[in-house]
């Protein structure tokens, strides 16, 4: 069944949500003008929506039923889709991430490689040459889907999750690249270690990206990595 | 966190699942923190409501029962949800009513013989302190409540002490009833649209039950397996109720501790006022989806809500 599909699409979600696709894939650019429609909408509808929760290529508006409904929501946001947003506001920041990568930070490194065709050097100069977007934040509390990863080093996740994947850990999963902020089970190919931390509930600030930002990659040396409390 | 009060329950059992929960955590989906919330909400608001508290007063909710607490200090507590047998010194109690406590009183919330969710609020709540602008207790994400957990034996739990003030009860045709079998509605929405015909009969039509994977973050069902040709979804934003068709094609209800974002199809959301219902039922229970508009929804819940403002409550005696 192939429908020729428009976008921006509203679409209803549930009782109090609708969600706006504003394309079928995701870029750069249209997570850009997502995380400028969040903020918009934050703006507009400040008084009946509760949540905001960009991903990829939509945005899920949740709202307060009782103070609104779903007419009066949609028409909002029809008008704010219809405006100009050509000029993208530059408040999109670029992050850099030290990482050590290696094969005792990264048990996955070597497999990898081997399945694609490269050196353990030429994968960790891929992976850290490219910028990445952050398209989305969930899984877990701070997990930030990054796209997109170089094609030679696109690799599926692993057959069997692990239960336990250390924090910090940078991981591959297909055409995407994440740090696990926190200890997790998780399934990815993991390449690195991240000394930073991410995402820590007690301590404040939060989390140093958004959805819509950039980030880097530098590749640090083992002596760094402890040196910036990196633990092994 | 008022550490210095004398003030407080002692908690002897804490049942297995018990946590501290508000009405939720919003706006923190930045961070990818979930909800969190009451599994059953109008439970959650009757027993703040019985102790005239505001609505967003932190309380328990015991998941299955075994809780056992001492109260330090007198206080006024109501226990609303689940049918599980209360006592206060081994006295039985009725539920969906307020009642008296006094110093050293042991409070027992035993186990769900119908429903599997008890809530119980003291005057003025418990007093936690907020993570991200609630005491919502999500364990998956170690956020709120004790610590990011669940009660543990010998836990502290504060609360102001308060005078004697009048004790209230539901009348009984306003206490909501758990069934082993309901019919709950949803309204269709998200990739509706993209499912073949057939299926979506399949699923309105056939009967459901609820499997051995049922908890706060969602109830897996399984029944006649429903197929979707959709392929390659990105992960998008999840509302509380949404049914997503895994490959399996066995639906999942997503509510209150759900991840943020999932890449399944999703069918639609079931409506609050009966995934409330559907958060007390446990495996074996029957499930029936029936199709809304969101036109009827919002109308039910229009009503709903002027319903609960109206409902009178008993005044019993001291």
């Amino acid at each position: 069944m192939q429908q020729v599909v428009h976008y921006p699409q509203i679409e209803i979600a549930g009782e109090g949500a609708v969600i706006i696709y504003l394309d079928k894939v995701a870029s750069n650019t249209t997570i850009k003008k997502i995380s400028q429609l969040k903020h918009s909408i934050a703006r507009v509808l400040a008084d009946s929506v509760v949540e905001l929760v960009p991903s990829y290529a939509s945005l899920l508006v949740i709202f307060d039923p009782i103070k609104t409904d779903y007419y009066a929501v949609k028409k909002v946001l029809s008008a704010l889709l219809e405006e100009d947003t050509s000029e993208i506001e530059s408040t999109h920041k670029t992050i850099e991430l030290p990482v050590y990568y290696s094969l005792e930070s990264g048990p996955d490194l070597q497999s990898l490689a081997n399945r694609s065709g490269l050196s353990v050097e030429d994968v960790i100069e891929i992976h850290q040459k490219t910028i990445y977007h952050v398209y989305a934040i969930g899984f877990a509390p701070g997990f930030a889907f990054l796209g997109e990863v170089d094609k030679r080093i696109a690799c599926p996740r692993l057959a069997s999750p692990r239960a336990k994947v250390a924090k910090g850990s940078v991981g591959i999963a297909d055409r995407q690249t994440a740090i696990y902020p926190n200890v997790s089970p998780g399934g990815w190919n993991l390449i690195g270690l991240c000394p930073q931390t991410l995402f820590d509930p007690n301590v404040a600030p939060y989390l140093t990206y958004q959805v819509g930002d950039s980030v880097k990659f530098d590749a640090i040396t083992r002596d760094e990595f402890l040196a910036l409390g990196g633990k092994l | 966190m008022n550490q210095q009060s004398s003030s407080y329950f002692d908690v002897i059992h804490p049942g297995i699942l018990t946590t501290i929960q508000d009405l939720g955590r919003y706006g923190q989906s930045h961070l990818g923190l979930t909800s969190g919330g009451p599994a059953d909400k109008q439970a959650f608001l009757w027993a703040n409501r019985l102790l005239n508290n505001a609505e967003n007063c932190p309380v328990l909710e015991v998941n299955f029962g075994g809780l056992k607490l001492i109260a330090k200090t007198a206080t006024t507590i109501a226990v609303t949800g689940a049918n599980a047998p209360l006592t206060i010194n081994g006295h039985s109690k009725d539920s969906w009513r307020s009642h008296r406590v006094n110093p050293d009183d042991e409070i027992e919330i035993g186990f769900a013989t119908q429903g599997c969710r008890a809530y119980l609020a003291v005057v003025a709540g418990l007093l936690v302190e907020s993570q991200f602008n609630s005491v919502s207790t999500v364990i998956r994400e170690k956020v709120g409540g004790m610590n990011g957990g669940s009660l543990k034996a010998g836990d502290h739990l504060f609360y102001e002490p308060s005078p004697k003030q009048p004790l209230y009860a539901l009348y009984a045709n306003d206490i909501p009833r758990y069934a082993n079998s309901l019919t709950v509605r949803v309204v269709t929405g998200y990739q509706y649209d993209l499912f073949e015909r057939s299926e979506l009969a399949k699923f309105f039509s056939n009967e459901y039950q609820v499997s051995a994977q049922y908890d706060r973050m969602g109830y897996r069902l399984n029944g006649p397996a429903i197929q979707s040709n959709i392929s390659q979804l990105l992960s998008e934003g999840i509302c509380n109720g949404a049914i997503q068709v895994p490959p399996d094609g066995q639906p999942i209800v997503l509510s209150v501790d759900r991840q943020t974002i999932g890449g399944y199809p999703k069918l639609g959301s079931v409506l609050s006022l009966d995934l409330d219902l559907l958060m007390q039922t446990s495996q074996g229970a029957k499930v029936h989806f029936e199709p809304i508009s969101i036109h009827y929804a919002h109308t039910l819940l229009h009503l709903a809500k002027a319903k609960y403002t109206d409902t009178k409550l008993i005044k019993v005696a001291l």
